[in-house]
């Protein structure tokens, strides 16, 4: 496993910047994130690391070597694309053991049958081994592709969106496992997704970008509680922060445009207030939609509540984040 | 606008019976969610309410009328699909008339209708332009403006949501249930996601192999499960299973674990054999001094909250607790659980045993 570094990496399509000047290390042994909506460049990064586009400007390090100029092949990564593609005609020791029969790893036979047991073990489907790859289940196919990236000791692993295509709750067993593998692996891991909970639950970083730009980087408690901006705050959270006019309620530092309060950083019982719109049963936690002077809150509540619309609540921020008109957060108002 | 009751209604095709004998009642203005997996049997009722499937025995009645036998075309309902089919060559006023102009309704009429469907949807700025231009929420939303503007007895929805993304779909699902709450039309909704269920419903029936599992408001199916099927569908992380071994006696309010004597609600009537212990992750605790203990095996981040899933010797188990809470991988821990919650279940049937706490809403179906 290796330390990987971009350095003011670009890379245009016609006159689209797809990732625009990106810097960022990911450590030996790290679980990178790279979370960001549709079109954020996160697919292009990976690509670029991969070595499956080229860049128009920047530098890519792996191991402290640049590797800009090397093929696909020379720079030892192990990517895990979002469609499981494996060879049907092959069963799941076939799959798993493809790689390593690579002439350019030249590995011995018994060393092969070793792995493959290893990462067969690992990823719990051993006694799926001799199964023709078509015979197995979307999330064992998953597994397979996951395993079969597994199997070489590349610099890093590079996967994208690996678990979206999967139902509920396989994603939620798969997220548990993948961040076990990688710990106990001690894998250098660079993942991308558009889905927060992958995000917040497995990355030991979460790299934030907006249309190709990194805008923010940190362990998921750090992005959750100290956003740098309105776009990022509005990445994690569900639900997600309610963005107001900082006029809304008392105490607004002098250059703040908006108020972002989380859901849970609403007390009630004093302060404004606001009528209850609708109460939402979900269970383990109960959403209240309040109007506050025409603006949409949603805040949480006792889960057996008995507030009911027409209501009135009296709610007042805490610890609220304040951002000026551009979106920036102002960083001393915490209050 | 009218109370729909279903009644014992079947439907077989062939050897497979897709519903098999279905009560329950959707009252007047209601949101009314049909949930399961997929063949569960819930599109089946849904079209024979609809009248696009015929039951096979069985009544329904839409406001009082017996209608089972009856085709679509008399039931007056309007059916809203997965796929919103619009006329392509039509623009989106004409689309949103078109079943006032079938019906023969003078143009002046038609067009005061339109405008105020069209106010109610937000959809004003786009009446004139052709549908094949619109995003997928616009064509949603004219989609829903057809079924509207026929004002009929009821709504019937089959995933209008499935095929849109999920930040989207957060979305449109808020503004159908503020739409709903604007116009009070009775409305059956179809869906596979327990969250969509939660969120929209007033009312839920859960369903599983053609059998109505459970039926009632979100709030009590979440706390008081009539099984585990209803139990681990809904909810995310769903209900923990402990399973044990053993009696409980009716009257009991303890059970006991692999030594451990852990508080239940009074139990109506009593069960021995295989048993599960059903305990929801917001409602475990971990304590240094509890004598029940686990392994902590995975944490999970999730802003506030964090999900912690622990190895008991009574099988995995997850507790969402605060996040700010210490919890390390590899650490034994004593877990503590809120007693009043619990639901415990007989393993070979699945059925939840009735409580001092539950029986109230298993009474209900």
């Amino acid at each position: 496993m290796a330390e990987v570094i971009l350095s003011g990496v670009t890379k245009r399509f016609g006159a689209t910047t797809a990732v625009d000047d990106m810097s960022m290390t990911i450590a030996d042994g790290a679980f990178t994130v790279l979370l960001g909506p549709t079109g954020a460049g996160k697919t292009t990064t990976l690509r670029l690391i991969a070595g499956l586009e080229q860049p128009d400007g920047g530098d890519i390090r792996i191991a402290g070597r640049s590797v800009t100029g090397e093929t696909p092949a020379e720079r030892n990564v192990a990517m895990v694309f979002q469609q499981y593609s494996l060879y049907p005609h092959m069963t799941v020791r076939e799959n798993l053991s493809f790689p390593l029969r690579s002439p350019m790893l030249r590995t011995p036979a018994p060393e092969i049958a070793r792995k493959v047991g290893e990462v067969a073990e690992v990823l719990r489907i051993a006694h799926k081994l001799d199964n023709k790859a078509t015979a197995l289940s979307g999330g064992e196919m998953q597994r397979v592709s996951i395993g079969r990236a597994l199997v070489r000791n590349p610099a890093i692993y590079l996967m994208d969106e690996p678990l979206s295509s999967l139902d509920a709750k396989l994603r939620s067993d798969l997220r548990v496992e993948l961040k076990r593998i990688q710990a106990s692996l001690g894998a250098t891991m660079l993942y991308v997704t558009h889905d927060q909970i992958e995000a917040m639950t497995m990355a030991t970083e979460v790299g934030v970008l907006d249309e190709g730009r990194l805008v923010q980087t940190g362990s998921p408690r750090e992005i959750y509680e100290n956003p740098v901006s309105l776009y990022v705050a509005g990445r994690l959270g569900l639900p997600r922060i309610n963005a107001l006019p900082a006029g809304l309620f008392p105490g607004a530092p002098s250059g703040a445009a908006t108020i972002g309060l989380r859901p849970e950083h609403i007390g009630h019982g004093e302060g404004q207030s606001s009528r209850v719109v609708r109460v939402e049963h979900l269970g383990d936690q109960t959403r209240l939609h309040l109007e506050l002077e025409g603006h949409d809150i949603v805040t949480l509540t006792d889960v057996h509540t008995t507030l009911a619309p027409g209501d009135t609540v009296a709610i007042a921020p805490r610890n609220p984040l304040y951002f000026d008109a551009a979106g920036t957060r102002i960083q001393a108002a915490r209050i | 606008m009218a109370e729909i009751v279903i009644r014992n209604l079947r439907k077989e095709f062939g050897n497979f019976t897709a519903v098999q004998s279905s009560s329950f009642t959707i009252e007047d203005g209601e949101f009314f969610m049909l949930l399961g997996p997929s063949g569960c049997g819930k599109t089946t009722t849904l079209r024979m309410i609809a009248g696009l499937e015929l039951p096979t025995s069985g009544e329904i009645y839409i406001g009082g009328e017996e209608v089972g036998q009856m085709p679509a075309s008399k039931r007056d309902i309007a059916f809203v699909f997965q796929m919103f089919a619009l006329y392509p060559h039509m623009n989106v006023r004409r689309n949103i008339s078109y079943p006032l102009a079938s019906q023969g309704m003078p143009k002046a009429q038609r067009r005061e209708k339109v405008a105020e469907v069209a106010r109610i949807l937000g959809i004003e700025g786009i009446l004139d332009r052709p549908v094949s231009g619109l995003s997928g929420g616009d064509r949603q939303r004219v989609a829903l403006g057809r079924a509207i503007v026929r004002e009929p007895k009821c709504f019937l929805m089959d995933e209008p949501l499935g095929a849109l993304d999920a930040e989207f779909r957060e979305r449109m699902a808020e503004e159908l249930r503020a739409l709903h709450d604007r116009m009070g039309a009775t409305t059956v909704y179809v869906t596979h996601d327990q969250l969509e269920a939660m969120q929209m419903g007033d009312k839920i029936v859960v369903m599983n192999h053609g059998v109505v599992e459970q039926f009632g408001a979100p709030q009590d199916i979440y706390d008081w499960p009539a099984s585990m099927f209803v139990a681990e569908f809904i909810g995310s992380p769903p209900m923990n299973f402990l399973r044990f071994g053993g009696t409980v006696e009716t009257g009991a309010s303890r059970v006991d674990l692999g030594g451990s004597s852990l508080e239940v609600p009074m139990v109506r009537q009593g069960a021995s054999g295989d048993l599960v212990f059903g305990v929801r992750p917001e409602h475990v605790r971990l304590v240094d001094g509890a004598d029940y203990r686990g392994e902590i095996v995975a944490t999970e981040y999730l802003g506030t909250t964090q999900i912690v899933t622990l190895a008991t010797g009574h099988g995995e188990l997850k507790a969402r607790v605060a996040s700010d809470q210490p919890a390390r991988v590899g650490e034994t821990v004593g877990l503590s659980f809120n007693g009043q919650t619990v639901t415990l279940f007989d393993a070979a049937s699945g059925r939840a045993l009735p409580t001092a706490l539950n029986e109230g809403v298993l009474a209900n179906g």
